[in-house]
């Protein structure tokens, strides 16, 4: 995505024979649909071409078989070209199941190809997919091609050497599948039979017949198209698709949460800090804590709390104590850290919190994502109680927000919001891997001996930031809690004054990370002009998209991508005046837009969805027409 | 804490801040308890952290001379948790109140206990919210009347001690506010490694005054309190009562000593490893009993940090801190001017 070149690709303007394909797994969520994709996207990652994904899975571990609501899909769209999204629509549809088929089956283009496992359509799971008749059998799938298998049937052949029950060797089905998906786009089966012999190392029997299964499926693949088999009205050929143009470097897959927990990790070392990591579980936060948990020799110490409080809570104990405190969670638990932030925020220690956000309010949507934490970023505590808001745009951004965030946190001794959303957590792209010896360093200094003119525990530095004296250091011991601060002695001090200036001290000394950073800049088009398209997060794909297609259809539009939200940088305002019209897409009911119409008084409109999907490009595309017209 | 560590004097371990307490409050006493106590513990200013909640208790790191962390309401344990682990060097001291250990507070103190971090808690108990003037607490017995509770409170209250057993404590014991032996229990607390729990019994004298006036009084204590010891017999009443065990009903009674001849009156020997004799000491319903003092129970066990820092160890031994390594891992392919090799 992000690292690709972008010159020649679009949709109306591809190189020769450069294309790309979407196709969506699905399935129940018992089926092992998140990890076919998840191979296949690693095989696709490996023969060069561009990849963006989309897992998409129920709230429940394991809803009731064969139920609609308990369907798995993974979308990943691949091509010979840069890709930016996961795709508006499938151009191929594996179904496990009724319900997987019933769930996904309107998204698929006219003309798409759906593989339908055969052998689960019976009367009780069509029962449960509340099919009257069989589609595979009633013609109702006639605008697309279809091709049915008795996948269950041929898994269970193809594994019987291996003496496994019927229901473990059932569960070979979605590598018999992803056998006949690598066979499609001629993709290596080398990646993943080394995957499968490392991940089932104690168990070779069920490495052996998952093998055997993902080999059966591509020689199915191979065997139908040399003897011609007409299986219902599709039909199997191979497609390949090529590599992308990419900058030349070394790559590998990631995910926004592999990103992430990495760039702490890098912003750790930078700081030259030992990280404490407090964390409490949930969803789609968790992936974080779970990479972090096995870097120990990154002096990286995790602390699983008994709850969101307690994790961020630690995490400032950690930062007094003088490691670098890190928690995570998304937007229910987020809600539970606020006191605490209040408290990172008056005792001015460095902290990053991350948010992997998820559609709510409440319990909400809680796989599902959104953008709709952005006021509870930016404003969400109580007392005036400003803080660093950072929000990556891709996985791969998620690695330079978090050390950025590291950054800001230690130089301006505050606690910064980073966040990050259900899409990027659980998505995958082709990653640049950065040379660590690019990075630049910002070591920390602690303040070790008495200053002249005796202790000030708040006496400022010219960002504004007081000192970090860790506990141990001789001489300078000092109390700091949550009540209002004398200035530069820290002292109680509920003054009338003393307030007023603390309060405009920390307020400032937020507006002044606007000092290091680099000016905001138009991700796509030009300075001023008729339309602008203003973004942040996950929603970069399809906005930039959309508006690469505008732009070469010769219309004025720019895309803007906004990483730090706030402080938002200095140019910021001037920028949006440059253009008659400024629009903002949002996975929410208009959060940015109202903060940069308080910000900079000018009419941003709103182009809102909140459905728990990320925005499709056709959607950015009626959106900039219609703000042209 | 070693050799090189510098004698300091009580005078060392005040600050220059005013003590905003009501006058008369049973925290001066407490403060000056641990004021006294800190020198004859040979530990460093600079290595001791007092970490506070919210509530009048919550007030003390201010008038400590050491590093000191005025938090939240109910989330020391939590901080306290944070920065032992980032330090396991710092003597940790965590102040808190009945309404903050164990009402906003209570899942972090029950953690906290059970994972038996090392440090010191002492629960300054007084049965009251005092510094939001005056609302019944989790420990307040049922019918008291406050502003909240004007027909008397409902409720049952909570047992600190019970609680703190219940939650796996190596080191639970009881002070009074202005005894003399409060600073050797706070010895025996320091001296414990792992987390050692004290309920200290506090007087607030405006909102709660003199609740616990029927054992902590001066001049009836040697009929109200069983002074506990460890490999002492379980005497009170100058020595003319005892504690022993009712081997029919398996629970405690009083027993009169003859002529001082506590062994053939059956009176327990305090072990203070022994958990079920801690469990009925703390049960011991007051008006029948003595309230039992001092060091009800200590056994300790290895600490939540010492594990923590040498499982880090072990899974970071013989593995380089290579952050490019890191980057590369799993399967990576290179992309050059002429495409991708594979």
């Amino acid at each position: 995505m992000a690292t690709a070149l972008k010159q020649d690709d679009s949709d109306n303007n591809q190189p020769e024979g450069a294309e790309n394909v979407v196709v969506r797994f699905a399935g129940d969520s018992g089926d092992g649909m998140q990890l076919t994709g998840g191979q296949f996207t690693l095989s696709t990652a490996l023969a060069g071409s561009d990849l963006a994904t989309f897992p998409d899975f129920p709230a429940e571990i394991r809803a009731p078989q064969g139920t609609l609501f308990g369907v798995s899909a993974f979308q990943i769209n691949f091509g010979s070209r840069a890709i930016e999204t996961a795709g508006d629509q499938p151009d191929v549809l594996i179904a496990m199941n009724p319900a997987a088929l019933k769930t996904n089956v309107d998204a698929l283009r006219d003309g798409g190809l759906i593989i339908a496992d055969e052998g689960e359509f019976g009367k009780r799971n069509l029962d449960k997919a509340k099919y009257e008749n069989n589609p595979l059998e009633d013609g109702s799938l006639a605008k697309w091609q279809l091709l049915k298998l008795d996948i269950s049937a041929l898994t269970l052949e193809a594994v019987k050497p291996f003496g496994l029950g019927n229901k473990e060797a059932l569960r070979c089905k979605n590598m018999w599948t992803l056998g006949l998906a690598l066979w499609m786009f001629e993709r290596e089966r080398q990646p993943i039979i080394d995957w499968l012999k490392g991940k089932f190392a104690k168990l070779p029997d069920v490495a052996d017949a998952n093998i055997a299964a993902l080999n059966a499926g591509h020689a199915y693949g191979e065997t139908a198209e040399l003897s011609g088999d007409g299986l219902g009205s599709g039909h199997l050929t191979t497609r390949k698709v090529g590599a992308a143009p990419s900058a030349p470097g070394e790559y590998r897959t990631v995910t926004g949460a592999e990103a992430l927990s990495l760039g702490l990790v890098a912003g750790a070392q930078l700081a030259d800090l030992p990280m404490f990591f407090g964390g409490y579980p949930i969803t789609p936060a968790s992936a974080i804590l779970h990479h972090l948990s096995r870097l120990k020799e990154f002096g990286v110490t995790t602390f699983q709390a008994e709850d969101e409080i307690a994790a961020i809570a630690a995490a400032i104990g950690a930062s007094y104590a003088g490691k670098l405190g890190i928690t995570s969670s998304s937007g229910p638990g987020i809600a539970l850290k606020g006191e605490a932030m209040g408290l990172a925020i008056m005792t001015e220690l460095p902290l990053v919190i991350v948010n992997s956000q998820r559609g709510g309010p409440s319990t909400g949507l809680p796989t599902k994502t959104e953008q709709s934490d952005l006021y509870q970023a930016i404003y969400g505590r109580n007392g005036d109680a400003p803080m660093p808001v950072i929000a990556a745009r891709s996985p791969g951004d998620a690695f330079e927000c978090a050390i950025e965030a590291v950054r800001i946190a230690v130089q301006y001794m505050t606690p910064v919001m980073l966040l990050t959303d259900g899409y990027i957590a659980n998505a995958a792209e082709p990653w640049k891997i950065p040379d660590v010896a690019s990075l630049e360093p910002f070591p920390t200094s602690f303040m070790d001996k008495m200053p002249e003119g005796g202790l000030k525990p708040y006496a400022r530095d010219e960002k504004l930031a007081r000192p970090w004296i860790k506990p141990g250091t001789p001489e300078l011991m000092h109390r700091i809690g949550g009540i209002e601060k004398g200035i530069d002695t820290g002292h109680i001090d509920y003054g009338a004054a003393n307030h007023q200036q603390m309060t405009e001290i920390r307020r400032d000394k937020v507006l002044g990370v606007a000092d290091s950073i680099p000016d905001q800049d138009v991700a796509l088009g030009k300075t001023g002009g008729k339309l602008a398209v203003v973004g942040w997060g996950s929603t970069f794909g399809p906005i930039h998209q959309a508006v690469r297609r505008a732009v070469e259809a010769g219309k004025d539009v720019s895309h803007i991508h906004v990483r730090n939200v706030w402080p938002m940088p200095k140019n910021m305002g001037e920028l949006l005046k440059s253009y008659d019209r400024v629009i903002v897409p949002e996975m929410n009911t208009g959060q940015l837009k109202t903060v940069l119409r308080d910000q900079y008084l000018v009419d941003a409109r709103p182009v809102n969805k909140v459905s728990g999907q990320p925005f499709t490009i056709a959607e950015i595309d009626a959106a900039i027409e219609e703000n042209l017209s | 804490m070693n050799e090189m560590t510098k004698i300091t004097t009580l005078k060392d371990w005040e600050t220059d801040q005013e003590v905003r307490w009501c006058p008369g409050c049973g925290d001066y006493a407490i403060l000056k308890a641990v004021q006294r106590t800190m020198p004859d513990l040979g530990v460093r200013p600079e290595d001791t952290l007092f970490i506070s909640g919210i509530g009048c208790s919550s007030r003390f790191p201010y008038y400590m001379e050491t590093y000191g962390f005025h938090t939240i309401h109910g989330r020391a344990p939590a901080v306290a948790t944070g920065a032992k682990l980032a330090n396991p060097d710092l003597d940790v001291w965590i102040i808190t109140g009945d309404g903050d250990a164990l009402s906003i507070g209570g899942n972090h103190t029950m953690h906290l206990l059970r994972r038996n971090l090392d440090c010191q808690i002492m629960l300054f108990n007084n049965e009251i919210y005092g510094l939001t003037k005056g609302q019944y607490s989790p420990t307040s017995r049922v019918g008291t009347n406050t502003p909240s509770t004007p027909y008397g409170s409902v409720d049952r209250p909570a047992s600190p001690c019970a609680f703190a057993l219940g939650s796996g404590a190596r080191f639970i014991a009881r002070g009074i506010d202005v005894h003399k032996d409060l600073t050797n229990v706070l010895k025996a607390a320091h001296a414990h490694k792992g987390a050692a729990f004290i309920e200290i019994f506090q007087n607030c004298i405006v909102y709660n005054k003199d609740v616990f006036e029927e054992f902590a009084a001066k001049k009836t204590a040697a009929s109200t309190q069983l002074l506990l010891a460890d490999g002492e017999p379980m005497l009170f009443e100058k020595g003319e009562k005892g504690i022993t065990l009712d081997r029919e009903t398996l629970s405690l009674k009083v027993v009169d000593v003859v002529d001082g001849d506590w062994q053939a009156a059956n009176v327990i020997v305090h072990d203070v490893t022994n958990r079920s004799v801690a469990h009925m000491l703390i049960e011991m319903p007051f008006g029948e009993f003595p309230m039992a003092i001092g060091v009800l129970y200590d056994d300790p066990r290895p600490t939540f940090e010492a594990a923590v820092v040498e499982q880090n160890e072990q899974a970071a031994e013989g593995k380089k801190p290579d952050l490019q390594a890191l980057l590369n891992k799993g399967q990576t392919w290179t992309v050059t001017e002429d495409g991708p090799e594979l």
